[in-house]
């Protein structure tokens, strides 16, 4: 799998606890800033702030109702996300396979 | 005999661990970490990648470069410098991507504990800063598990 720039952003935007929170409860359905706020310790604006780091990294959207702009998780970059965390732990699982057969190999060629 | 999977696990604000386990002595573990035409046949990354620089200068203070190419040439380097040598038990050495995508020089910690004939790694990978480990794991250092991401999983199913 080659690794597309795009993830760099989506891959910061997750680093945050608070935003995957925001995601997790976007899973359930789209919400208003005041409705997401609501869970968190925290100010409309300071959740706004962490909403355009998720929709510049794609991971969100607004929705155009001028009173509520209601927000949506979009699918597509988290499920590229998750395919290349999968990719990489299965490439370092692969390696250490590779070193399994090394392993193996070096016993029978030196008789151990 | 059936390997031992692949754990990772953070620890205090930057370090992650890493253990596996291999049927064999831990001097011919040791051997392919450290040898470089035996390194060069398992150190390789994702599918359709080569290992055409593989420079190990065994000894404190000696330098090393790995160089991973692709099937379209893109080139991805990093280098190192031993710190510490017990063969066949520990290594620590620090290491830097060219691209520096892990931000900042980590330092690694390769510690081999052999039972029975097995032969167990432990990587103990110390990173710049939290925010760097916090990159590096999300990058894909770990397995879905850690760091919260069970909510993505059940996040992706119901996208």
């Amino acid at each position: 799998m080659s690794y597309r720039p795009g993830l760099d952003a989506t891959f910061a935007a997750l680093a945050d606890p608070t935003r995957r929170a925001i995601l997790a409860r976007l899973a359930t359905g789209e919400a208003s800033v005041g409705e997401l706020a609501a869970p968190f310790a925290m100010s409309q604006p300071a959740i706004s702030k962490h909403l355009k780091v998720l929709e510049k990294a794609g991971l969100v959207s607004r929705g155009r109702d001028a009173q509520r702009r209601p927000v949506r998780v979009r699918a597509q970059p988290l499920a590229e996300a998750n395919a290349w965390l999968e990719a990489y732990r299965q490439t370092l699982e692969a390696n250490f396979q590779r070193l399994d057969a090394l392993l193996d190999e070096l016993k029978t060629t030196q008789g151990r | 005999m059936a390997q031992d999977k692949l754990t990772v696990a953070t620890q205090g604000d930057r370090e992650v661990v890493f253990t596996r386990a291999f049927a064999a002595p831990r001097d011919l573990v040791f051997d392919c970490m450290t040898k470089p035409d035996l390194v060069k046949r398992w150190l390789l990354g994702p599918p359709g990648w080569t290992m055409p620089v593989c420079e190990i200068d065994l000894r404190v203070g000696g330098k090393f470069r790995y160089v991973w190419r692709n099937q379209d040439g893109r080139d991805m380097g990093m280098a190192g410098v031993y710190r510490e040598i017990a063969a066949p038990e520990r290594i620590v050495h620090n290491e830097v991507f060219d691209d520096d995508w892990t931000g900042g020089e980590t330092t690694v910690t390769s510690t081999l504990t052999e039972a029975g004939g097995r032969t167990t790694l432990t990587t103990l990978v110390i990173y710049a800063n939290e925010a760097a480990r916090k990159g590096a794991l999300v990058s894909g250092m770990t397995d879905g598990m850690e760091m919260g991401y069970a909510r993505l999983d059940a996040l992706l199913e119901t996208v």
